[in-house]
């Protein structure tokens, strides 16, 4: 048992480290090493243009999704070799936080679907973050419940006419592309009636707006379709099998092994070794050590849960399935970090943005924080996953399963 | 990066795991349960000739001289079968206050005792209330005799020799403690044992009068070699919790399969699904935290005091919650004495206390924590 590098990783290791301190935006490097959940800014650049250009510069060099096969844009390198990377990167990995669905997503489901001219045309300029794409599932009627989509394609010669609304979309005001889950059938049980496209955002008929979130940001929109004509070329999989093509995208979505989750807890620690309260310091505080040895045993947890799977990919094998314990662990750990980290300021600890305590960086936390139980998958679909794939505990009763779609109940009262 | 045990230590895991399958049955845990004998003996006996006892002591000392991590794969084992045996007394905390502390002598009276199975030994630490420390140790020691009572002691009452932390000094600091080694079965000792709520490892009280003793280490140093013996036992004990939290996990999971409600598999209620994943996600921190501990015990890193109490803090939250909520799976019958339920969650209470509560070591935790920041 160790933690050290095989002579292949250190000499990648030391090849990819020597590369970065090089070429790397280290005028950023202290902001974003202080970023922290609902709060990634650049006070004096626009972070977008950074990040853009440093993606640029590491597609030009062989260092854009490095685990992409060379010809679409990658480095062909091992999922190992990729882990060593962002450990590498380590702040200046923030800054691909825009790419992370389109290469994390969408990429491998072009990969897997697209037709090899499109895959040529469409996957290097994804990869070196000259086009940016998005991912458009989750709807007003389809959260959780993603199959239950009501976005219609209907073909009308060589084309597709989409019509209907898409919400949850992360970046989509800056998009270039997207993929598209769509009804093509509504008289067949809903997972059936599916199919998946690809398109581009600046459609006719395409209209992005902002989603105002609870924290006051806006990072996700709402995309409106109105007689958005897709050419059949850019079909993804067959008609009708878009459920299996979506499965692709979403596995995708929760493979990311070795990406840092934040739990709040380094914030947390590093507040409370400097903080006086009534009585003294804070870490002096019987009650604040108990909360924070409670904090930092989930959040090692989580470190060394993704060494041991980090191991797995060293070793050329394929990881256990304790990595999917990060996301719901991390997601309301961060929530009830800001909650506590708020409580230790007393009543100022309602006082928010520059003129709040360390400029307001647990407040932001905290309005942010809800959404990652959210996102990706909410807990109780986490949970289902372990306690069905993992613990091998029935699946849910499905009570729409063998209804057509357009039989399905749309209303729980009236 | 390797941060896994190797095939060998993973073969090891699988060979104790027939073996205790085959010898530890809850059959045989419930007859140490219900009172018909203070130990599994047979048990004992065939660990030793498994090697496992003696697996971390070397061969100098008549050990298979393996290592710790070969020690915490059969901790791991010890904690899923419930073993009804002074395992973690007799070799996570007598032997390896030998192995830190003991002179040659000590170490060739003991230490092949212990690996053949014909000395238990133990750890004599608390005096009633309270969790480690220097000022809780109020027994004396002097002329080379110790006087004061230990309780509760973990197998206090089958043991041949004990780990007895002593006064020596009054200056207020830590090196007012040392250790002596005593034979339990000389004069001047007095043993009682004490109901507690894990009757499948002893505890007891046990009156010094007089009782000769031999210094273990140098005098002043108790504390300090205390509180390294503490770390590692910590460690193990760990992984016997990951274990015993995986066998409360697996059986919560099989009667939710097994059990039909409401005309369906309660397995398929997301609020049994849920309280089941939530189980495996603390078994899970749990093993992680553990599998530091392991690496920084077997290469003896400066990072032990703090994985030590990060892996101590989570397996015992992990064991907790695992069998709390496997009862609670089971409904009443889980609260009959009939279900084997109940062993699991008396073996994970009283392994919260055993080597002082987890209020004590979330102290210790961001004291280490701390120091090392401070480093």
């Amino acid at each position: 048992m160790n933690f050290d590098d095989t002579p292949q990783e250190a000499e990648f290791r030391a090849t990819a480290r020597a590369w970065i301190s090089a070429n790397a935006p280290k005028q950023y490097e202290e902001e974003l090493r202080k970023s922290s959940l609902g709060r990634t800014v650049l006070k004096n650049a626009n972070i977008l243009e950074v990040a853009k250009a440093w993606q640029k510069k590491k597609a030009d060099a062989g260092w854009a999704c490095l685990h992409w096969p060379k010809e679409y844009g990658g480095r062909g390198s091992s999922p190992i070799e990729r882990v060593i990377w962002s450990q590498e990167e380590g702040p200046f990995g923030q800054l691909s936080r825009m790419f992370i669905i389109g290469h994390g997503m969408c990429g491998p489901t072009m990969m897997a679907f697209a037709r090899e001219e499109h895959k040529r045309t469409y996957l290097p300029p994804l990869a070196s973050g000259e086009k940016v794409w998005c991912q458009l599932f989750s709807e007003p009627a389809g959260g959780s419940d993603v199959a239950g989509l009501r976005t219609r394609a209907e073909k009308d010669g060589d084309d597709w006419v989409i019509n209907g609304q898409k919400i949850w979309t992360s970046g989509a005001h800056y998009s270039d592309y997207g993929i598209l889950l769509t009804r093509t059938d509504p008289t067949v049980p809903k997972h059936k009636g599916l199919t998946m496209f690809f398109l581009d955002m600046k459609s006719p008929g395409v209209e992005v707006r902002p989603i105002k979130q609870a924290s006051g940001a806006s990072d996700f929109n709402e995309v409106y379709f109105t007689n958005v004509r897709i050419p059949d070329h850019q079909r993804l999989g067959e008609v009708g099998d878009g459920w299996n093509v979506s499965l692709t995208t979403l596995m995708n979505e929760r493979s990311a092994i070795g990406a840092a989750v934040s739990t709040g807890f380094p914030e947390l620690f590093e507040y409370c070794s400097s903080l006086m309260l009534d009585d003294g310091p804070a870490i002096e505080d019987r009650a604040v050590r108990s909360k924070l040895a409670n904090w930092a045993v989930k959040a090692s947890g989580l470190k060394y849960t993704s060494m041991r799977a980090i191991s797995a990919l060293s070793k050329g094998e394929r990881p256990g399935p304790e990595n999917s314990i990060g996301k719901l662990v991390a997601g309301s750990m961060i929530q009830d970090v800001a909650t506590y980290a708020l409580d230790l300021q007393g009543a100022s600890g309602v006082v928010s943005g520059e003129d709040g305590e360390l400029a307001g960086r647990f407040q932001a936390m905290l309005l942010r924080a809800p959404g990652t139980r959210v996102e990706g998958g909410t807990d109780e679909i986490m949970r289902n996953i372990i306690a069905e794939r993992v613990l091998g505990l029935p699946g849910d009763i499905r009570v729409d399963k063998d209804v057509p779609f357009n039989k399905i109940p749309t209303k729980g009262r009236n | 990066m390797n941060f896994d045990f190797s095939d060998d230590q993973k073969q090891l895991r699988d060979q104790a795991r027939k073996f205790l399958a085959e010898k530890c049955s809850p059959k045989a845990v419930r007859a140490v349960l219900d009172g018909k004998a203070p130990y599994d003996k047979e048990l004992w006996k065939g660990l030793a000739e498994m090697g496992f006892l003696g697996v971390a002591i070397p061969e100098e000392f008549g050990g298979a001289g393996a290592g710790h991590l070969e020690l915490c794969v059969i901790a791991e084992e010890m904690g899923r079968a419930n073993a009804p045996v002074p395992f973690s007394s007799t070799v996570y905390l007598a032997a390896e206050a030998l192995l830190i502390a003991g002179n040659d002598a000590q170490k060739k009276k003991w230490l092949p005792a212990i690996a053949s199975g014909e000395a238990i030994g133990t750890l004599a630490l608390f005096e009633g209330k309270g969790n480690p420390a220097p000022k809780n140790v109020k027994l004396t020691a002097a002329n080379g005799v110790l006087n004061g009572i230990k309780k509760p002691v973990a197998d206090g009452a089958i043991a041949d020799f004990a780990v007895v932390a002593a006064r020596t000094g009054s200056s207020g600091r830590d090196s007012d403690v040392s250790l002596f080694l005593v034979d339990l079965k000389a004069g001047g000792v007095e043993v009682k044992s004490l109901t507690n709520l894990d009757p499948t490892r002893g505890q007891a009280e046990i009156a010094f009068k007089d009782a000769k003793a031999e210094p273990l280490g140098a005098a002043g140093e108790g504390w300090s070699i205390l509180t390294q013996v503490l770390d590692r036992a910590a460690v193990l004990c760990a992984f016997e919790q990951v274990g015993g939290s995986d066998r409360a996990l697996e059986m919560g999971r099989d009667y939710a399969l097994d059990r039909i409600a409401f005309g369906r598999q309660i397995g398929s209620f997301q609020a049994v699904k849920h309280m089941l994943a939530d189980m495996y996600v603390s078994a899970t921190l749990a093993r992680s935290n553990s599998y530091y501990g392991a690496w920084a015990l077997s290469t003896n890193a400066a990072e032990l005091p703090e994985a030590a109490a990060a892996a101590r803090i989570s397996a015992t939250q992990a064991f907790q919650h695992c069998a709390k909520n496997n009862i609670q799976v089971h409904g009443g019958m889980g609260f009959t004495w009939e279900f084997d339920c109940h062993m699991y969650y008396r073996r994970a209470n009283a392994m919260a206390l055993g080597l002082g509560s987890l209020s004590y070591w979330e102290d210790q935790l961001i004291d280490r924590m701390r120091k090392k920041n401070a480093a």
